[in-house]
């Protein structure tokens, strides 16, 4: 085990995102429990619905004591994401096959995505996408069952920095897809968008809201000669 | 939490995921769009790095969070090892916490 991560930089640092998944997922656990939500359903929740954001969302916004309509609509916003994630990365990237492609659909994760687009070559994606997927499939899973059993005996995950692990692990991952000035301004614009959306948009919207970014990539498409008429 | 919004919120989030890639396969992709699709993740993910780092719900989320992604984040662009980056970002916050600036 200590050689492979050793010697693999991929499984090296999927292993580093699951251990802080795992006190995210500890955490989301205790809340839920807290909230009032019984272990057979959070159980339920994290192996089918599996998504950490939207899960935090619907808890939420059940103890706040919303309908499961407003619940339903408000995952499925923060979710819709999931869309033109695999749009960019493709059925080559979850494998070949009837099965691979209805687990690894399962799988895909902001992380997973992001591990994948950090690779260059397909063969390397499909299995830092797998190898992100499954580990952090199994620590998700795991880890909040856990957190839901041993309740609010863990503390806020927070004292340990996790809140800030996640963006930064994110934008490590990202950062190598920044390779030419139109990414940069897509990169730039679209967290721009999500920011100034957020006070105006329900949650989940002003991430979809940074797609309008791409505009920012148009300009630099190339350019062809301008014909002109002498 | 009702059985109905759970099943509706797991099927739901199940077809986003599903949908894409089959999606892609269905069109025929020029290099161009595929280009394009590439930078739409990267836009998302740009957006969840951003709010998550600044904003909690609707709020500024106060100074230790953000002050830990951004040492991670000058880490990453230094080329450290990304195990570096996500430890210092969660020290940074953590330490920043533990002298009382939240």
């Amino acid at each position: 085990m200590r050689s492979i991560l050793r010697t693999d930089p991929v499984a090296r640092d999927v292993t580093a995102l699951c251990l802080a998944g795992v006190v995210v997922g500890l955490s989301f656990g205790a809340i839920a429990s807290a909230a009032g939500v019984p272990l057979g359903k959070i159980v339920v929740m994290n192996a089918f619905v599996y998504a950490g954001g939207a899960q935090f969302l619907a808890v939420g916004l059940a103890g706040a004591g919303a309908s499961a309509v407003a619940i339903i609509v408000a995952g499925l916003l923060l979710n819709a994401r999931h869309l033109p994630f695999g749009l960019a990365i493709g059925n080559e990237v979850l494998g070949d096959g009837r099965p691979a492609r209805l687990v690894g659909s399962h799988l895909m994760t902001d992380e997973s995505v992001a591990f994948a687009l950090a690779q260059q070559e397909p063969g390397r994606r499909r299995r830092a996408y797998w190898l992100t997927g499954v580990c952090l499939f199994l620590t998700w899973n795991v880890s909040a069952g856990v957190g839901a059993i041993a309740g609010s005996a863990l503390g806020d995950p927070n004292t340990f920095g996790i809140d800030a692990a996640f963006p930064a692990a994110l934008l490590a991952l990202t950062l190598p897809s920044l390779k030419d000035r139109p990414s940069m301004r897509v990169a730039i614009a679209g967290a721009a968008l999500a920011l100034v959306a957020t006070p105006f948009l329900p949650a989940g919207l002003p991430v979809l809201v940074a797609l309008l970014a791409l505009a920012f990539a148009l300009p630099v498409k190339r350019r062809s000669p301008v014909r002109r008429r002498s | 939490m009702s059985w109905i919004a759970i099943i509706a919120l797991a099927a739901g989030t199940y077809a986003f995921r599903f949908a894409g890639p089959v999606l892609r396969d269905r069109i025929s992709v020029s290099e161009e769009v595929r280009r394009y699709l590439t930078l739409a993740a990267v836009a998302l993910l740009a957006a969840l790095i951003g709010t998550a780092a600044l904003l909690d719900g609707t709020h500024f989320v106060g100074i230790a969070r953000p002050a830990g992604v951004a040492v991670g984040a000058v880490l990453a662009w230094r080329k450290a090892p990304f195990v570096v980056v996500v430890v210092a970002a969660a020290v940074t916050a953590a330490l920043l916490r533990v002298a009382g600036v939240e």
